[in-house]
């Protein structure tokens, strides 16, 4: 049980920068995840604080000591691996007993054929075996462990990968990627399975994965990455409605925020396509600026009106529960894309043309370096200004 | 409408038949060439031979007649053969475990090492690639019992030297460090192909587990991961060793006092020398039999053992 800090780590491979000056901290209990696309540094940061990198500058404290020059095995820290890493010719119980048994019986207690004739070995042994077999029982594998990995299905075996990592109660558990294997279905079933985990466990988490909806559904806090730098930590909440960078806003959320080019008015009012926003803001009259809405922020209209876009289909996804409608807006070069009801969408088809407004919905704003001007504005429907003509 | 459909599905059937027929057709036609020259070069003389070692033919004799198991009644109370034999087994007895913690020492070394991998590597095969039998002169030369080298220097460490190929006592080991300066290279090549098909994360999982020194790594990782590896270097390296024929016949003919007479020299002077070839047959047969049994059961033993990734 210990709290986890990253302190200014950096790291280069040759001349490529990994990391840049990364720092974090994770409290004793806290699930936090390090999303970002790949190549973003998320992993080599995790392999860090496992101790399977030496960072180039910077310092990773676990409880209250620098571990920086201690050995993996030292940290009281358990890793999931992508691939799961269990020892293909080990069974299961002896893939579950390694970590106990390396830390609890010496060499000699290790030997075959003579260190099970060594005092307390057999103790030892026993007592492990009894540790594992609760764990093993706690994740459903009690009958599995005779088999070896291969004769295990992907799900099983990412349950091993779980228990190996448990049976040690580590103070910090690192999973770099561990579903990424796994079908969409199994997938889910241990996203649930690892959450329940973790309120079991008092321990911290550091997740690493680019799948945003792991991040969002299991998390406490989240730190998104790019180009080895954190970007932003916040909650999942905090990062879907007030993204610091209109990076992470088009990172986080399916399908993709909507990003509106706009201008700047001498009266403040921003110009979108054929409509305008109210937004308050201090940006100098002129500025180039991004309005980002999310798909699910946009409704067809009947009435024209200078809050209004016009639209032109270009084509409708049906998911069942909802339906997206992809369209283009005059003077925008991305097609946006809007979540309507399947009812609100009944009639419509391609190259019609709709009317579409964003009033009294969140609407986000970047400038043109892509920082978020306004942490949260609402488009006002009432007109500052003169009426739509 | 029943009938129409009907009718169809035996065209169907007829042509999807057709296509099957021509897709076999191909395929043996594809594979006739390897299976002729497998025939001819290997299945055919193996039946040969089984047949010869029931005779009494010798080498360029116009007749021959069937004897039955004559030869091999020989065989079994030929105290010659019965020295080949252990002579044989013993030097495979040295060369097989030398060669096989040799060439995977060097490939660990090399491996773990980050400079020079591909001068070591090539440095270390080259013994493989050399012809043997200028390879042999060398090393006659090297081993001389005055002005060979490796006497000379070992004398100057104190260490007692003798007339190496010429000592009843010293000749097979003397052939068998040849045997593996000659082999270990093989086996350091595919031990490096085997190591580098070890997913690294292992090791990573094994830090993390707390198998972390040299000979944790070794016993939780590399050992077991090279299962594989290490049986077929053993096969390969036991029939290497049990092959062994250039460097007796070039450097000892079998001398000192048939000392270091092996299997196949035995085989070869007796079917060649003395042109008693249909005993050369037998001793051949004995020889095959000999091979093949020890190789299922090696395979059958280490199968067991042995974990596939």
């Amino acid at each position: 049980m210990a709290n986890l800090k990253l302190q200014n780590i950096s790291k280069s491979f040759g001349t490529v920068s990994v990391l840049q000056d990364v720092s974090l901290d994770v409290h004793d209990g806290e699930f936090v995840t390090l999303l970002g696309p790949s190549g973003c540094g998320k992993s080599t940061l995790l392999r860090i604080v496992a101790g399977l990198e030496q960072p180039d500058t910077g310092s990773v404290v676990i409880g209250d000591r620098a571990v920086d020059q201690w050995r993996p095995r030292d940290r009281d820290i358990a890793m999931v691996f992508q691939t799961y890493a269990l020892y293909p010719h080990m069974t299961v119980a002896a893939n579950l007993s390694l970590p106990l048994v390396m830390r609890r019986l010496s060499a000699w207690q290790r030997l075959p054929l003579v260190g099970p004739l060594l005092p307390g070995s057999r103790s030892l042994r026993a007592a492990i075996a009894k540790e594992i077999g609760d764990v093993a029982e706690s994740l459903e594998l009690a009958h599995l462990l005779d088999r070896k990995p291969a004769q295990l299905s992907g799900g099983q075996r990412q349950r091993v990968a779980l228990a190996r990592a448990m049976v040690r109660r580590p103070a910090v558990f690192l999973m770099d990627e561990p579903l990424s294997n796994l079908d969409t279905t199994l997938r889910t079933q241990m996203r649930i399975e690892i959450a329940a985990l973790r309120r079991k466990l008092a321990a911290a988490f550091v997740y690493v994965t680019h799948d945003q909806t792991e991040a969002m559904t299991m998390s406490d806090r989240v730190a998104v990455m790019f180009g080895g730098k954190v970007v932003q930590v916040g909650s999942p909440q905090a990062l879907y409605t007030r993204p610091a960078t209109r990076q992470v806003a088009e990172f986080i959320g399916t399908p993709r925020i909507n990003m509106l080019e706009g201008t700047v008015r001498n009266d403040g009012c921003v110009d979108v396509a054929d409509s305008h926003f109210v937004i308050e803001h201090d940006l100098a009259p002129g500025s180039r600026v991004h309005l980002g809405i999310r798909p699910e922020h946009l409704r067809i209209t009947e009435r024209i009106g200078p809050d209004t876009i016009t639209g032109r289909i270009q084509r409708l996804e049906y998911m069942g529960n909802d339906l997206l409608l992809y369209f283009t807006a005059l003077g925008q070069r991305e097609q946006l894309v809007m979540r309507i009801s399947p009812q609100q969408g009944a009639g419509l088809r391609p190259d019609l043309t709709v009317h579409v407004t964003a009033a009294r919905e969140p609407v986000l704003m970047f400038d043109h370096s892509g920082a978020a001007v306004a942490s949260c504005v609402h488009q006002v429907t009432q007109l500052r200004n003169q009426r739509w003509s | 409408m029943v009938m129409i459909a009907s009718a169809n599905d035996a065209a169907l059937c007829r042509r999807a038949t057709r296509r099957n027929f021509a897709q076999l057709t191909a395929g043996h036609l594809l594979s006739l060439p390897a299976a002729v020259a497998l025939l001819l070069l290997f299945v055919a003389p193996t039946i040969a031979i089984f047949g010869i070692a029931l005779t009494d033919w010798q080498l360029g004799a116009d007749d021959l007649s069937f004897i039955g198991l004559k030869n091999f009644r020989a065989l079994l109370v030929d105290p010659d053969f019965y020295k080949s034999l252990r002579n044989s087994v013993v030097y495979t007895l040295l060369v097989l475990p030398a060669t096989v913690c040799l060439g995977l020492a060097v490939a660990l070394l090399i491996e773990s090492g980050r400079s020079f991998r591909a001068f070591y590597r090539a440095a270390h095969f080259l013994p493989v690639m050399a012809t043997m039998a200028a390879m042999a002169i060398s090393w006659e030369a090297l081993l001389h019992p005055t002005i060979g080298l490796l006497t000379q220097a070992l004398a100057s460490l104190g260490v007692p030297t003798t007339n190496w190929l010429k000592n009843q006592h010293t000749v097979l080991p003397a052939l068998a460090a040849i045997g593996i300066w000659q082999n270990f290279g093989y086996a350091m090549v595919l031990f490096l192909a085997g190591l580098k098909v070890i997913p690294p994360d292992l090791y990573e999982a094994a830090a993390v587990d707390g198998a972390d020194s040299a000979f944790d790594r070794l016993r939780t990782v590399t050992l077991p991961m090279l299962g594989p590896t290490t049986m077929f270097v053993t096969i390969i390296i036991t029939l290497r060793s049990l092959e062994v024929f250039d460097t007796v016949s070039i450097i000892t003919q079998g001398g000192p006092e048939k000392a270091s007479e092996v299997l196949l020299y035995t085989l070869y002077t007796e079917s060649f020398s003395y042109l008693r070839t249909g005993y050369g047959a037998a001793i051949t047969v004995v020889f095959l039999l000999m091979v093949t049994s020890l190789m299922l059961l090696q395979t059958r033993i280490m199968d067991r053992r042995v974990h596939y990734a």
